[in-house]
């Protein structure tokens, strides 16, 4: 049994970064863009966290820098596939290719280094000490607690406010929204920056809580898993909340079940495989327009029809 | 609002940014950095060698997916691609036919290599085909199964008794060892079926009637489907090609430099994707590729060179091309070819 | 009442083709104002410069007498005015509550569709018809679907609603419900524009009508003080006129080339767009079919060239059985197709003159032999071409899309012809030309015709189908009718059988 909440607690942390990207880039997709500029933006906010963190002393800081970063490179992907109209494919894998470099050098100063400041876990009082789910959902640090309002929140908003419906109708019916007098461009810049935001977030996590250190590269792919939840949830956060502690899970038994002669590489295929197999059943649904889902990922929109 | 005239300063500005940023923060002069990659490129034979060595995966990898992105069909799956290919020189050369003579080996090898490679594209092929799948998505997921399928091959049932637990195959016998040229670390068959192939996908893609059915689904898919193109065959025959390509890439790899199958980092550094932006940079005349692939294999040279000569980390190449490509999209806003992406009906 | 929309001069070009030419038109408070004219008139080009959608290249629009700058749908909604689409713009997957939230303002940040719901049964109860605010949109009837968007409009607190041919999706029943509704509307002083070909409703529900004709305003007049046929006569124009015909070929003694039996075929939203349509092609004969685009042409021409599937019936050319054939298929089978939008769907503009000229037969010799294409027999097979057909080009490697419009059209007819078609489907194919242009593909069509073809000429230039038509036909609503001789018909019947007289 212990065993049990063991893994169950670790898993929370390790589908924590996941979690914090998956938020976002549902909001991205939902608004028809396809941001494959995660893993740079994941990066680019470990490394800001680690060192902002590391001159001011001030982890909170360090992750208020690193959504900012976050954002800006979001911004940038913004600019090139909405105002430019540009290739997103190109633009987002450009922009990952830049944070993997730019954190490189960066962090260069900041491999081996302790941080100065960590973040401890904050058992929840009573709470904690709920059987079985007390000790594994509330004796985390603080980010994660973040990480469960921000999930509510991003869940909520989505779906019951203003900005939801609009963010959804920008990604599905473009020409509706436009029709209906809503500014596509700007509902598409703020979701896609808001996106960068999470990433840089996630990013931060890694590097200021989970491990807590800089390595070169730390995010090790965790960008392309982040986009196989965004699908595999089918743009919807409480699926995500699965999604990541599912594969964040995996993460976690890999090494537990590598004694027993079960390769972690064939754990680690399952996240991307589970993505397709859900794109596969979920196609038949979403082209009948039954299930919301962006119409035309990665298409821009263009608004005046020529005769 | 954004003119063409505009843009082509703002493609300006990001590259000053950039070696502005690599100045700051490594504190090493951006004309510094670039000689360096120049001359350790560029500047001596051993150095040309280790870049054509490095091209040659480019040149395949780009060479087929140019082949795709000019139908409009954007496979990023080339980097899996490529270890299936590994894969299945790695699976003939040890497990089904490991006494066979060179002559028949290496050919065979390069097949099966191709084979595996097209297959693991066929996948997001039928998948857009059947079920109107976005293949960015697949071929992206599947990069990431088919680096975990040759980790697993290589920590497990295909790690050698003979490499005190090292995640390796066992090493290649001398008849599956591709021929270098004197002491490079030049592969030259498969640099010589790569310019091959480039002379024939310029051929293919400007004379044929298959290039013909390639050029009009890629530059208006509608009016091919008016004039009663098969587009779905295009779509599948393109991914397939490019995904067999990007095989030989790989049995290149293993059977060529490595002479054995390692873990994925090791076979592949991310040709795949530095592929596309070869592939993008060349998608109208595959004979570009060759001198662009060159140019990218020097890039990767240089960037492993500073990593020794001035202490940057190796991710600094990164860096490199990301700013290129950004640049390049910049610029191509101003050259009127902004957008890329065709209209498509709704997709998943 | 007053007047409460004036939009004065207003001209909208797009490249040489001038969709509203120095258009005025004006709207009183409680008014329900038709906007008649045929496709091409300029109707919704009218109105979606109203809404917003495009910019006029010359003119003012004037609320209340204050003039007004619309530059985009949020502008129009702003000021009141309010659009139904013909193609609804709802959300398919998402609730009727969220697609009449989409957009307000006043709903509050959070749980928008609360309010939104009051709203809608306050609606439903004042006009009497019940729509559930959650269901999902892809679920209801086209009439309900269009009392959603009607319901948005109300709740925009619209003044002036526009409707875009805003019956062709419903039932008899459900045009009364609407109809029913627009008139409680007019009580409430709200103003109504209803774009329309259809005769029948203008007089049904219009106070007073606006005539367009090729892109100017014809006249406006009170529906009261004029009949249907004064109003067709409006549509089409006095100068219409039976020109004498060089050759009639009498039907009755050649053989049929194209036969179509009982076609029914649906369109994308899964409902029958042609209905039961039977008729006969035969050789040497051009068979125009007229009426207004929208009433199941695009889907006839779909089914017979292979590109949209048969819901039943059949097809035959030339006594073969060619329905559901793949359209390269039906091509081979010596079928000329000229499209409707010849940039999107005729030619490839970024490739050459010369590409463009083999892509049906790019496949077989002498263009190709083997795997390769022979670009010398491309060349001077293209070179010929330009010639014969007169295409004004600097030579036959530029790109198709830097020819004009009428080149284009020549180019797409020299493609076509040339491979001795025994039927052609030509669609629209002088839409937008200049009057040489049109001479010319018209010259063409003649010139084939007496070489024993069959054309199938589908246009909504009514001028154009009598010159060239031995037969013609009416379609309505996907329907065929009044399939005559073209000696034996008049303008004003084809006419009204083009609105649904």
């Amino acid at each position: 049994m212990n065993i049990i909440v063991d893994i169950l607690k670790a898993t929370i942390p390790a589908g924590t970064p996941l979690l914090l990207g998956a938020l976002g880039e549902i909001y991205v997709e939902r608004s028809g863009i396809l941001n494959l500029g995660v893993e740079g933006m994941m990066i680019m906010g470990a490394v800001s966290a680690f060192g902002v963190t590391a001159i001011t002393n001030n982890v909170w800081l360090g992750i208020l820098i690193s959504s900012i970063v976050g954002g800006g490179m979001a911004f940038i992907h913004a600019f090139n596939s909405i105002t430019l109209k540009a290739n997103q494919t190109l633009s987002g894998l450009s922009l990952t290719m830049l944070g993997l470099g730019l954190s490189g050098l960066i962090g260069k100063r900041y491999i081996g280094m302790p941080l100065p400041v960590k973040l401890y876990n904050l058992p929840l009082g009573a709470l904690k000490d709920i059987p079985i789910i007390g000790p594994v959902l509330f004796d985390q640090d603080p980010i994660v607690y973040m990480s469960y309002i921000l999930a509510f929140v991003f869940w909520f908003l989505l779906f019951n406010s203003r900005f939801g419906i609009e963010l959804r109708s920008v990604g599905e019916s473009p020409d509706v929204a436009d029709s209906a007098g809503i500014n596509v461009s700007k509902i598409q810049y703020l979701a896609v920056i808001i996106g960068g935001m999470m990433a840089g977030l996630g990013g931060a996590y890694l590097s200021v809580a989970y491990a807590p250190a800089w390595i070169e590269g730390m995010t090790a792919g965790m960008g392309w898993i982040v986009l196989a939840i965004t699908i595999f949830s089918l743009w919807r956060p409480e699926r995500a909340i699965i999604g990541s502690y599912l594969f964040g899970g995996i993460r976690v038994l890999q090494y537990r079940l590598q004694p027993f002669g079960i390769s972690p590489s064939l754990l680690n295929m399952l996240p991307f495989i589970f993505t397709i197999l859900v794109l596969m059943i979920a196609s038949r649904e979403i082209s009948r327009k039954k299930i919301s889902a962006p119409s035309s990922l990665g298409v821009p929109y263009f608004r005046e029809k020529i005769l | 609002m954004l003119t063409k005239y505009k843009s082509l300063w703002l493609s300006i500005l990001v590259i000053a940014l950039g070696l502005l940023a690599i100045d700051l923060i490594s504190g090493i002069r951006p004309d510094i950095i670039f000689k360096s990659i120049v001359i350790s490129a560029f500047g001596s034979i051993y150095g040309l060698s280790e870049t054509l060595t490095k091209s040659i995966p480019l040149m395949l990898c780009g060479l087929g997916l140019s082949l795709a992105f000019r139908s409009s069909v954007w496979n990023i799956g080339a980097e899996g691609q490529l270890l299936m290919g590994a894969i299945g020189a790695t699976w003939v050369v040890l497990y089904i036919m490991p006494n066979a003579p060179g002559p028949i080996l290496i050919p065979v090898m390069f097949l099966v290599g191709a084979i595996f490679g097209g297959i693991w594209a066929l996948i997001p092929a039928i998948l857009k085909v059947k079920f109107n799948l976005n293949e960015i998505i697949v071929s992206l997921m599947m990069n990431y199964i088919a680096i975990e399928l040759v980790n697993y091959l290589v920590y497990g049932p295909w790690k050698s008794p003979y490499e005190w637990g090292f995640p390796y195959s066992t090493k290649f016998p001398l008849s599956a060892q591709l021929p270098r040229i004197s002491n490079t670390r030049i592969h030259y068959p498969t640099l010589i079926i790569a310019v091959i192939l480039a002379v024939v996908f310029y051929i293919i893609l400007n004379r044929s009637k298959f290039g013909y059915e390639i050029r009009v689904v890629g530059d208006n898919m509608e009016a091919a489907r008016y004039a009663g193109l098969d587009i779905s065959r295009v779509i599948l025959l393109v991914l397939i090609l490019s995904g067999g390509l990007a095989g030989l890439a790989g049995v290149g790899e293993v059977a060529g430099i490595h002479y054995r199958l390692r873990v994925a980092s090791g076979i592949s550094p991310g040709y795949g994707y530095t592929a596309v932006i070869v592939a993008w940079l060349g998608r109208l005349n595959p004979l570009l590729i060759i001198i662009v692939s060159f140019l990218f294999g020097g890039l990767l040279v240089g960037g492993d060179a500073i990593q020794v000569s001035l202490g940057l980390p190796g991710a600094t190449i990164n860096f490199i091309n990301g700013l290129i490509l950004i640049f390049l999209l910049v610029q191509s806003f101003s050259r009127g070819r902004a957008s890329l992406t065709r209209k498509r009906r709704s997709e998943v | 009442m007053g007047r409460i929309l004036l939009m004065k001069g207003i001209t909208k070009r797009f490249g040489n083709i001038v969709a509203n030419d120095r258009v005025d038109f004006e709207l009183n408070r409680g008014e329900i104002h038709g906007l008649l004219g045929e496709n091409g008139a300029g109707k919704t080009t009218l109105m979606n410069i109203l809404y917003g959608i495009y910019t006029p290249d010359e003119g003012d629009i004037y609320i209340n007498g204050t003039r007004v700058n619309i530059r985009s749908p949020y502008d129009a909604i702003r000021f009141g005015i309010s659009m139904v689409h013909q193609n609804f713009k709802l959300v398919q997957s998402h609730t009727v509550a969220e697609n009449v939230a989409l957009g307000l303002k006043d709903t509050g940040f959070f749980y928008p569709t609360r309010s939104v719901e009051r709203k809608i049964e306050e609606f439903s109860k004042r006009y009497g018809f019940k729509i559930d605010p959650n269901t999902p949109v892809w679920q209801l009837s086209a009439g309900e679907k269009q009392r959603v968007e009607i319901i948005k409009a109300f709740c925009r607190d619209a003044k002036i609603f526009i409707l875009d041919e805003p019956t062709t999706m419903l039932t008899p029943i459900e045009i009364k419900e609407l109809f029913n509704l627009l008139k409680l509307l007019r009580e409430e002083g709200v103003s109504v524009v209803l774009i329309t070909h259809k005769l029948d409703e203008v007089m049904d529900v219009c106070d007073r009508v606006t005539i367009l004709r090729g892109g100017k305003r014809v006249d406006t007049v009170d529906t009261g003080k004029v009949d249907k046929e004064d109003l067709a006569r409006m549509m089409f124009g006095q100068d219409i006129n039976l020109r004498p015909r060089t050759q009639f070929v009498s039907s009755f003694e050649k053989d049929v080339v194209l036969e179509v039996r009982d076609l029914t075929v649906l369109n994308d939203k899964g409902l029958p767009a042609v209905k039961d349509v039977s008729f006969d092609i035969h050789r040497g004969e051009i068979f125009g079919i007229a009426g207004v685009s929208g009433n199941g042409q695009r889907e006839l021409i779909e089914a017979i060239t292979g590109l949209r599937k048969v819901a039943r019936g059949s097809i035959r050319i030339l006594g073969e059985d060619v329905t559901n054939m793949k359209v390269k298929e039906i091509l081979n089978r010596r079928v000329a197709h000229i499209p409707e939008e010849r940039m999107r769907l005729g030619i490839v503009p970024s490739m050459s003159l010369e590409d463009n000229v083999i892509l049906r037969n790019y496949d077989k010799s002498p263009f190709s032999n083997g795997l390769l294409l022979d670009y010398n027999v491309i060349s001077d097979y293209a070179r010929d071409l330009i010639a014969e057909y007169r295409i004004s080009a600097q030579d036959s490697k530029v790109p198709a899309g830097t020819l004009s419009g009428g080149n284009i059209q020549k180019l797409i007819l020299a493609r076509e012809l040339s491979i001795s078609p025994v039927l052609i489907i030509a669609s629209h194919p002088t839409q937008g030309l200049d009057v040489r242009s049109s001479q010319q593909i018209h010259n063409l069509l003649v010139k084939k015709k007496e070489e024993g073809c069959a054309i199938l000429l589908v246009s909504e230039d009514l001028q154009e189908l009598l010159d060239l038509s031995d037969r013609i036909a009416v379609m309505f609503n996907g329907s065929i009718r009044g399939i005559k001789d073209i000696e034996e018909v008049s303008i004003d019947e084809i006419g009204s059988l083009m609105v649904g007289v």
